[in-house]
């Protein structure tokens, strides 16, 4: 027997980095990492209470369907599940696609469709397919903070535009598009997560969704759905797809198995026009060649029982519950001065605070009471966002998220107090839950009516969805 | 020899000691060295007094590893540690005990004034803003008095700026400085046994100053080693860091971060255990005078064995 070779610690590679910091290519300086990474470093000890990452719970899914498949896997296909397979993905993948687009109202044509590894690959090739340095891409303010260092890699100029609670708002829009006609110039792609959106939760109303098609299919412009959450659905009406809207001639979808199944099987796909597919394709082959055979016979075989819809209506069911338990824990322990969206489903709720404070900072006071968050921050390309924060509901239970919410309501409160006590002014740090009445009557902002933001800072004009 | 490397903690600073302890390890290693990473958990104890290294080497930053209370441990378990011992930990990581004594000493340091929060939420201090104010002038800089790696540091431009950044600031500690700023070269002098390095210059790409992101980023920051600095500026700035390295009472290594601006050199801060991560300022420093990191490792533990290292 050979001697195993000698373990080299992983780390012994990073060493001595900056010998090598002549050598990067000039985009790895525009490649964001945050500050926040290292504060988020410290929230993986056990004692703290996480509503920062956005973890599904995979711990309902039943162990012993897993070993089952898994098992009639290894014995019908073993070889075929440990070999190669196309770019593109399987056929059979393709299908349980189609069925969950299904389910959703969109009926893609399977040639459209690519298995990706997981829903952040498509959009990866989509940028690796469509940007060069420079171009504008514009995205929601705020948006999926898992997009921003993509589109950062790829020197796109990412312009953000404002979301209330109806979504992204299609006249701001209009004005970014003016504008950038102005210079002569087109973005490549208008980036949105309509549907229970990561981080703010809210979902873009039916009419702007018309509106933004519309602005699609008039100016020729791209624009990409991004839709994880669409069937984690417990309350309100569903809306169609932006690209059921279009039948698929301006929007590109993406979509995932990570929040309906498991992010580990690290399934997703894209569905684009034909041309945008081929050079995805190639862009793909160059990536990793082809996505993992083996998680796609585990969801061929998953799919192949048809239960699959009634899983993710029970993570609905219990996400609702979860949701219900935070927006309670919000209004009791949440100053009256904060808001936050209640989504309908989803896994994130978006608070936003007095302006004064940075949730960056107050990040790091939670964390000395064992609790953490996203700060807002992390969801803007140009450092604003500083007084919000995305608190995921799906990870934890309700204990631990009233717990959580608790700890980060106590840390709010004091700098409310401390704030209050600095500029001798009579700010209080009641919990809202004091403010009942101001709770039930209809605050809603009206769909393209701008909110005065206060103290001039970056106020995002979320409300209290006063029970939506 | 047999080399314990604790690193980690509980600290903000957590990442950045675990990428400072991961390259002190290798290089141990590849002098030979018996390396014995220590994770700074509840076994620490534990594992010190059941493993009995030669030496600690403490790649610890911020609260628990730099602040003294790694080191008193160290002290009472009869392990001899790399860098400054309890008393230079604990003056160094506050920066209001720090630039009393510097200014005691007759070492130039930004006119400050420091409050707890107490002061803010029972006696009113708020009211003393206004004042304080106009004696520091526009912009000020509002931090922590402990803590690293400018968490918590903020601009304020105008007074409307200072309750928020004193809020900030408070997130990280419970006493915090108001400190003019002062314009001019960030620099910084790493001090080996009490000898100075070649002095480096930092000058961030973006942005206001100097910040954390930039801190720890490869390509973030430019670093010019050794600083084109004239004869004069050259002997001030080196005359205030081992000033302010002695007068704190450091040993071993110490990095001390000074601005030379229109009024000479004035020093902001000293790190006890400055970062020795792949952006980290004295292994450049280091550098810059000849040595390689894995000579500055060695030099390290050589003065933490020393007789009497002073």
């Amino acid at each position: 027997m050979p001697e195993p070779p000698h373990r080299r610690r992983a780390h012994a590679r990073s060493s001595d980095l900056e010998r090598y910091a002549g050598l990067f290519a000039a985009r790895t300086q525009v490649m964001r990492s945050s500050a926040m990474r290292d504060l988020m470093a410290v929230t993986a000890r056990p004692e703290v209470i996480s509503l920062a990452g956005g973890l599904p719970d995979t711990s309902t899914f039943p162990p012993q369907t897993f070993a089952a498949q898994m098992t009639r896997i290894a014995q019908e296909s073993a070889a075929e599940a440990l070999q190669y397979g196309p770019t593109e993905g399987f056929r059979e993948t393709v299908d349980c696609i189609i069925e969950v687009m299904g389910a959703e109202g969109m009926l893609p044509d399977p040639e459209d469709v690519i298995v990706t590894t997981g829903g952040q690959q498509a959009i990866d090739l989509l940028c690796k397919t469509l940007v060069d340095p420079g171009d504008a891409v514009i995205c929601e303010a705020p948006t999926y903070p898992g997009a921003i260092p993509v589109f950062c890699s790829y020197e796109a100029e990412t312009i953000q535009v404002e979301c209330d609670v109806d979504g992204m708002r299609i006249d701001r829009l209009e004005e970014v598009l003016e504008r950038l006609d102005g210079e002569g110039r087109r973005p490549k792609f208008v980036y949105s997560v309509p549907t229970f959106q990561n981080p703010a939760g809210v979902t873009m109303s039916l009419e702007r969704r018309r509106r933004l098609v519309e602005l699609a299919r008039s100016r020729e412009l791209l624009v990409v759905e991004d839709n994880p959450y669409g069937l984690l659905r417990f309350g309100g009406e569903a809306l169609p797809p932006l690209y059921q809207l279009d039948g698929g001639d301006f929007v590109i979808y993406i979509g995932t198995f990570s929040k309906i199944l498991s992010p580990g099987i690290r399934l997703g796909w894209a569905v684009a026009p034909p041309p945008v597919m081929d050079k995805v394709v190639l862009g793909k082959q160059a990536a990793d060649l082809c996505t993992s055979t083996l998680t796609q016979y585990f969801v061929r075989e998953y799919f192949r029982d048809g239960n699959w819809r009634e899983y993710v209506e029970s993570l609905a069911e219990i996400y609702r519950s979860r949701r219900d338990a935070m927006v309670d824990a919000l209004s009791r322990y949440f100053p009256s001065q904060a808001t936050w969206t209640e989504p309908n489903g989803g896994l994130f709720i978006w608070a936003t605070l007095p302006s004064y404070i940075d949730t960056g900072d107050l990040l790091a006071k939670a964390l000395r009471e064992d609790v953490a968050f996203v700060p807002g921050q992390a969801a803007y390309v140009d450092g604003s966002g500083r007084n919000s924060m995305r608190l995921n509901f799906s990870a934890g239970n309700e204990d631990e998220i009233r717990e959580g919410i608790r700890r980060i309501g106590k840390v709010i409160g004091e700098q409310v107090e401390l704030y209050g006590a600095l500029t001798n002014s009579a700010s209080s740090s009641a919990p809202a839950q004091a403010k009942e009445s101001d709770m039930d009557s209809p605050g809603l902002p009206r769909p393209g009516v701008a909110e005065t933001k206060r103290d001039g800072g970056d106020v995002l004009p979320f409300r209290k969805a006063g029970g939506a | 020899m047999k080399v314990a490397v604790l690193k980690g903690g509980r600290s903000l600073e957590r990442s950045v000691s675990l990428r400072s302890g991961a390259r002190v390890e290798d290089a141990l290693g590849r002098l030979g060295h018996t390396v014995l990473p220590l994770e700074a958990d509840g076994d620490l104890v534990k594992r010190l007094v059941s493993e009995r290294p030669d030496v600690a080497f403490v790649a610890m930053h911020g609260m628990g590893g730099e602040d003294g209370t790694a080191q008193e441990l160290l002290e009472i378990l009869g392990v001899p540690f790399t860098g400054p011992g309890v008393a230079a930990c604990v003056r160094c990581i506050d920066k209001v005990l720090a630039k009393h004594e510097l200014r005691a000493a007759g070492i130039p340091t930004p006119d400050w004034f420091a409050f707890n929060e107490t002061a803010f939420r029972e006696l009113g201090a708020g009211d003393a803003l206004a004042g304080l104010e106009e004696r520091l002038g526009f912009p000020l800089v509002v931090k922590p008095s402990r803590g690293g790696s400018a968490l918590g540091v903020k601009f304020a431009e105008s007074p409307s700026d200072v309750p928020g950044a004193l809020v900030s600031a408070f997130s990280y500690d419970d006493r915090v400085l108001l400190e003019r700023f002062v314009e001019g070269r960030e620099l910084a002098v790493s001090v080996l046994g009490g000898e100075p390095l070649p002095v480096v210059e930092a000058t961030p790409h973006s942005g206001h100053s100097y910040d954390f992101e930039a801190r720890y980023e490869i390509g973030r920051t430019s670093f010019v080693c050794p600083a084109q600095l004239g004869e004069a500026d050259s002997s001030a700035v080196t005359e205030a860091a081992l000033g302010a390295y002695e007068t704190l009472g450091c040993s071993g290594f110490s990095r001390v971060d000074l601005i030379l601006g229109e009024e000479g050199p004035q020093v902001l801060e000293v790190n006890a255990i400055p970062g020795l991560t792949d952006t980290s300022l004295l292994p450049q420093a280091a550098e810059a005078a000849g040595m390689s990191f894995e000579q500055l490792v060695e030099k390290i533990l050589d003065l933490a064995l020393a007789p009497a290292s002073a």
